[in-house]
């Protein structure tokens, strides 16, 4: 049975005194009426927690070591009392067959009720054999677990976008989430990984008001994927100044200026790093000197260096970025105009010399 | 007397009088040829600011709240972008309203068998296969081709995604980001597209204005009828 935000906080030491004030004084800040503290108390004691079920495909773990240092909320408050976190086989204590028969459990039991966060994407080539999961390829497991859930959390760069197991070539065909999820409601959390705050605010959310985050077109919460690095970047000065790190290390990087000509690619890339940054608000890559890579945008690992700022451009069998391909067509192009010019001259001159003979 | 005070007044009736007598027709009617020039002017900035939007050659030393120069590089390239998009539908409105050469840059008869012949004919003038030219009052086929295809085309598109940056940095809420960002971003899957496909616009017109401009004035100098001073009196006039 899961256990009720009453229980939870009961366990944890809270006397029913307490957590009757709690109520009160919720309902009072709220502003609303007194006759609404017993009604949140008893919401508090019979609402369960919400199931969630996290699965892991093809993935490197690092949306998980990212959720675990999460500092506003803490993690083991939203793991220990705001979520029921039924199955996560990184953080769970049971394994094998026990382990697995939990899905099962919770499926039955919480029938389109429950949330499945997935870390990772299912690779669909040689009938999804690059991934197996409990002895079964793990895009089945994805498929079944999420038939009867609510909501999908895609975590990180890989659910979200495919990440670099699906950058070219692809050969074990990673695909995100949405392509082989369709028909549920999904909320991306891109990054790799996402920032710790922001995986925990989109579940509290969930959670608190019991409805998916506003997303944008791309299915991102607007909250966090609302604006870009540049956007909210403490640089941001120095790029308007016109003041910009030329070398790494150069007078200009001593001086914190713009990494916009080192590839910073906090123009084109939405997250919310310069806002609640990283470990606790410490610091994000530009604040340590480095531009941003831009880990949350799609492909981000078929977008050529991280230094640079243009996409190379490889049809037509070259790779040369967009201004070196356009100056030399300009270049070509100019050529091209003074030759016919040069001929066209010629040809007047000719014709002339022909003309005047004519009409001697 | 009036003979020999000619060089120096300038003044020569019995010249006039013996010179050979111009055709000319009003093509390119006053709103046309103001959109022209400040379609032109919007462009060189545009470029300019543009480029150096992409590549800033220089960093400013100095206190950062005392400079502002990337701020009014870019300033610039908004505001000739706002004048270039403005001016584009005040032409379009023109295309209704004014002569039927306002409407050439609008349209191209492909499905007309006299087009493709005219077409023809001038690229073989191009080409150095045909002593000279046909005379045309408007844009002749080749020029209305690379008008269409090449100019109004990369322009659209450049007005498009050059909003579409635009509404990320003014963010959702303003009118750019619904018109042009919500679904261009998408569309091109992220903004660091956006930006390699606006930097390749630009150079699509680049190569525009060399041609554009090589034509006109080759034209002027080479084939039966004036170009450059029509953009700007309005006159087209035939040399025979």
């Amino acid at each position: 049975m899961v256990e009720t935000f009453y229980e939870v906080l009961r366990r944890q030491g809270i006397t029913r005194r307490s957590f009757l004030k709690f109520c009160s004084l919720t309902a009072t800040s709220l502003g609303l009426g007194s006759a609404y503290a017993p009604r949140i108390a008893h919401a508090l004691e019979t609402k369960p927690r919400t199931p969630v079920i996290w699965l892991h495909g093809l993935e490197c773990t690092c949306c998980s070591e990212s959720f675990i240092r999460s500092a506003h909320p803490l993690t083991k408050d939203v793991v220990l009392s705001m979520l029921s976190l039924d199955y996560d086989d990184t953080l769970m204590a049971a394994a094998g067959h026990q382990a697995e028969a939990i899905i099962e459990e919770v499926k039955k039991k919480y029938k389109g009720n429950y949330i499945v966060a997935v870390e990772g994407n299912p690779p669909l080539n040689e009938d999804g054999m690059f991934c197996i999961h409990g002895g079964r390829p793990f895009v089945e497991v994805l498929k079944e677990t999420v038939a009867d859930a609510k909501a999908v959390i895609a975590w990180g760069a890989c659910a979200s976008w495919g990440c670099v197991q699906a950058a070219k070539p692809n050969p074990t065909r990673a695909t995100p989430v949405h392509q082989v999820i369709t028909d549920k409601p999904i909320v991306k959390v891109p990054g790799c990984p996402p920032i710790a705050e922001v995986m925990t605010g989109v579940v509290t959310y969930m959670l608190t008001f019991d409805r998916l985050p506003e997303l944008d077109r791309q299915g991102r919460p607007k909250m966090f994927y609302g604006q870009r690095i540049h956007d909210k970047c403490y640089r941001r000065p120095h790029f308007d100044a016109g003041q910009f790190v030329e070398q790494w290390d150069d007078e200009s990087a001593r001086r914190g200026y713009c990494l916009y000509k080192m590839g910073c690619k906090g123009p084109t890339t939405y997250n919310a790093c310069s806002t609640t940054r990283w470990n606790e608000g410490v610091s994000f890559p530009i604040q340590s000197g480095h531009g941003c890579i831009g880990c949350s945008e799609d492909g981000f690992w078929d977008k050529g260096s991280f230094y640079d700022r243009l996409t190379n451009i490889k049809e037509f069998g070259i790779e040369a970025n967009a201004d070196k391909v356009g100056g030399t067509a300009a270049a070509v192009a100019g050529a091209a105009v003074a030759a016919h010019a040069a001929v066209s001259a010629l040809m007047r001159a000719k014709s002339g010399v022909q003309q005047k003979s004519e009409v001697k | 007397m009036s003979q020999d005070m000619s060089t120096v007044t300038g003044v020569d009736d019995s010249a006039v009088a013996h010179a050979a007598s111009l055709k000319s027709i009003y093509v390119y009617e006053a709103p046309v040829r103001a959109w022209h020039w400040i379609n032109a002017l919007c462009i060189v900035v545009l470029s300019a600011s543009g480029y150096l939007i992409g590549s800033p050659p220089w960093t400013i030393a100095g206190e950062a709240s005392e400079n502002f120069v990337f701020g009014y590089i870019r300033f610039a390239h908004f505001a000739a972008g706002y004048v270039l998009a403005v001016g584009l539908l005040v032409r379009v409105y023109w295309a209704f309203v004014g002569n039927h050469h306002a409407r050439e840059l609008f349209s191209v008869p492909l499905l007309t068998g006299a087009y493709w012949r005219e077409l023809f004919s001038m690229l073989k003038w191009y080409m150095f296969l045909r002593p000279y030219p046909n005379r045309y009052v408007g844009h002749n086929p080749l020029a209305r081709l690379s008008m269409v295809f090449l100019f109004l085309v990369t322009v659209v598109f450049m007005i498009a995604t050059g909003f579409a940056m635009y509404g990320e940095g003014a963010q959702a809420g303003h009118w750019s980001h619904s018109m042009f960002t919500s679904w261009l971003l998408p569309l091109f899957g992220n903004s660091q597209n956006l930006h390699t496909w606006h930097h390749v616009g630009m150079w699509l017109i680049i190569l525009f204005v060399i041609v554009h401009v090589y034509a006109a004035i080759r034209e002027d100098i080479m084939g039966r009828q004036s170009m450059i001073s029509t953009m700007i009196s309005g006159f087209r006039m035939f040399k025979e």
